[in-house]
């Protein structure tokens, strides 16, 4: 898909999402209204249960919204089969998780190339993919340990390096400092901004941590399941 | 993504050897049981399968199964080989006689007498001696099984080696001499009870408190004559039972599992085998999945269909019961292969026993990457932004 530099990357109108029903139910979203273009860093900020991780859920096409409209690169995932929004996810998202979520078993080179390998890429071009991908990302020398061997910050690092390697329009980021030291946070969040920006991707990183906002372009704050306030960062 | 299943399995080494086990230990039971069972109820119609020169066989109505014998009138005989489509029609007498060894020593024994002109119904193959030696005087044949081991020789006191019967040795039956002329090769009886041959005459001697010997009358069709034809036509003329040698060794299988509870007993062995591997199984391979949910809730999140995630857990599943049968399959023919020196339980897998086990570890698999796969196809892919 080309990227287009007017064009949002992500544009959500009027979202709502409902958990449960009846007495139980729990509105998570109530009415979000969100643009994100491309070759910016976003971040959502706000409150534990503020809404923050069902809002990149729904943007990440993995979770519907009861109402509204969640467009991504300008198709609305909503008017896709199930099947269909499931190939866009692989080929036009990218996911860093605050758990790392690399796969045990697998080298760094082989965690990285999952993306590839689920979009029906052969294994030898994955992996050949995946290792310029390691590399810059710094772990070259890396490649064939797992993820146990790795430190907090490589493992982010070989994560990261999974979410670009198949070349995603749309990276989304749920807390990827969390699990790390404010000096491991700030080179893992150097590193996704350059990476990520020179491609002209988009970014949303969901996060609680006040020591990387200095990366955002904008900061949209949330509460209650709205955004109150979305402001360029300073 | 297949070999990433591959290895998301070997990598989880314990669940792995645990679920592998848990198939094979299953496999041996479903092998093995049904092996016993079938080697068991072939021993029903031994009789028939070591006799297999005459195609029918002709008894008292009354008669169930080939260890069972009523006495026919000689002239039933006579009758028969006047009967249009038979060849040829000998007796055969079966009974059951008391044996005393050296030792003075009292053993029950089946008696076989032959056909004194042609030894129709002798044993196939003689490991000492000849058939035909069974003409000279007190002749008698006795079965391997028998040979090495309820009729041997006890030298010493109980519980010591015994010394196998060899051409030569003396037997006493119903206090009359017999002497060992031969050691056969036999399929051992269904009671494992040694096999003494020797002619209808001498038979005659040995059993004489019988007042009536004729215990089955062995016929031949003519070439081009239907068995069963002729088999129908003999015991239409004269009011006996006459069946083919299939016929015969099926009413004997028949009888055994309508009446014993070998089936019971061996099917509840098998279905508890089968039941039990079902749950290890599937509790290990279900635990194995849980453990990797987070990953296939990633691989989900990334792009992977259910087909694709479906794919890769039937993979494992089947992978896993591949290696676990092949490793049960392969012990318990070790195991088979270990009693073929001892005639008594040569046990044997058949490709049908094989099929049909393999089929019972290829539900309990598929029962297993059923559970397991339910659980990953049920799972939001959302579940994977909560650490």
């Amino acid at each position: 898909m080309e990227r287009d530099a007017i064009r949002p990357v992500v544009a959500c109108r009027g979202l709502t999402k409902t958990y449960g029903s009846g007495e139980t139910s729990t509105p998570a979203l109530r009415g979000v209204d969100l643009d994100v273009r491309p070759g910016e860093l976003l971040m959502l900020v706000g409150p534990s249960g503020c809404g923050k991780t069902t809002l990149i859920s729904v943007i990440a096409g993995i979770l519907d919204q009861n109402t509204g409209s969640c467009e991504l690169f300008g198709q609305d995932l909503s008017r896709l089969s199930k099947r269909e929004r499931v190939r866009f996810r692989g080929k036009h998202i990218g996911f860093v998780f605050q758990a790392f979520n690399l796969v045990p078993c697998l080298t760094a080179l082989e965690n990285i190339a999952v993306p590839l390998l689920i979009n029906g890429e052969k294994r030898e071009k994955a992996l050949r993919q995946a290792a310029v991908q390691l590399s810059r990302v710094g772990l070259e020398d890396r490649r064939d340990s797992l993820p146990g061997q790795l430190s907090g910050g490589q493992q982010q690092r070989v994560a990261i390096a999974r979410a670009l390697v198949h070349d995603p329009g749309l990276v989304v980021c749920d807390e990827p400092t969390s699990a790390l030291d404010h000096e491991t946070g700030t080179r893992v969040l150097d590193m996704l901004k350059s990476l990520a920006v020179r491609d002209n991707r988009a970014l949303v990183i969901v996060t609680h941590d006040s020591r990387i906002f200095q990366y955002a372009d904008r900061i949209a704050h949330m509460d209650d399941g709205t955004i109150i306030e979305t402001r360029p960062h300073d | 993504m297949y070999k990433v299943a591959l290895q998301m399995l070997f990598g989880d080494r314990g669940k792995y050897l645990g679920i592998i086990i848990g198939i094979a230990m299953s496999s041996i039971i479903i092998i093995q049981q049904p092996s016993i069972l079938v080697t068991m109820l072939s021993h029903t119609y031994s009789l028939i399968t070591d006799i297999s020169l005459p195609d029918i066989w002709v008894m008292d109505p009354k008669v169930r199964t080939s260890e069972d014998s009523r006495a026919l009138l000689d002239t039933q005989l006579y009758r028969v080989r006047g009967i249009e489509g038979v060849e040829w029609a000998v007796p055969l007498y079966k009974g059951s006689l008391t044996v005393r060894l050296e030792n003075g020593e009292l053993e029950r024994a089946v008696m076989l007498g032959l056909d004194d002109a042609t030894l129709i119904g002798g044993p196939g193959t003689m490991v000492e001696g000849k058939l035909s030696d069974l003409r000279m005087p007190d002749a008698v044949i006795v079965d391997q099984a028998g040979a090495n081991g309820r009729l041997a020789k006890q030298m010493g006191r109980p519980g010591e080696p015994r010394i196998p019967l060899r051409v030569g040795d003396t037997l006493e039956i119903d206090e009359k001499r017999a002497t060992v002329v031969g050691i056969a090769k036999g399929t051992p009886t269904f009671h494992s009870d040694p096999v003494l041959y020797t002619t209808y005459s001498k038979a005659k001697n040995y059993a004489s408190s019988e007042r009536k010997l004729l215990s089955f009358i062995l016929a031949k069709a003519k070439p081009g004559q239907s068995p069963r034809a002729v088999a129908r036509r003999i015991a239409k003329a004269t009011d006996l039972a006459a069946y083919t040698a299939e016929e015969f060794k099926q009413r004997s299988l028949d009888f055994m599992l309508h009446n014993s509870s070998m089936l019971i007993n061996f099917g509840f062995v098998v279905l508890v085998g089968f039941v039990v591997g079902t749950a290890v199984t599937g509790q290990i391979f279900y635990n194995f999945t849980l453990d990797n949910l987070r990953y296939f809730g990633v691989f989900k999140a990334m792009g992977a269909t259910d087909r694709m995630l479906l794919c890769m857990i039937l993979l494992q599943a089947l992978l896993a019961g591949l290696l676990g049968f092949g490793l049960g399959s392969g012990l318990t023919a070790a195991f088979a292969a270990s009693t073929w020196s001892n005639n008594d339980i040569k046990l044997e897998v058949g490709l049908p026993l094989l099929g049909a086990s393999g089929l019972a570890v290829l539900l309990i698999v598929l029962a297993a990457a059923f559970f397991s796969a339910r659980k990953v196809l049920r799972l939001e892919p959302a579940e994977v932004f909560k650490s």
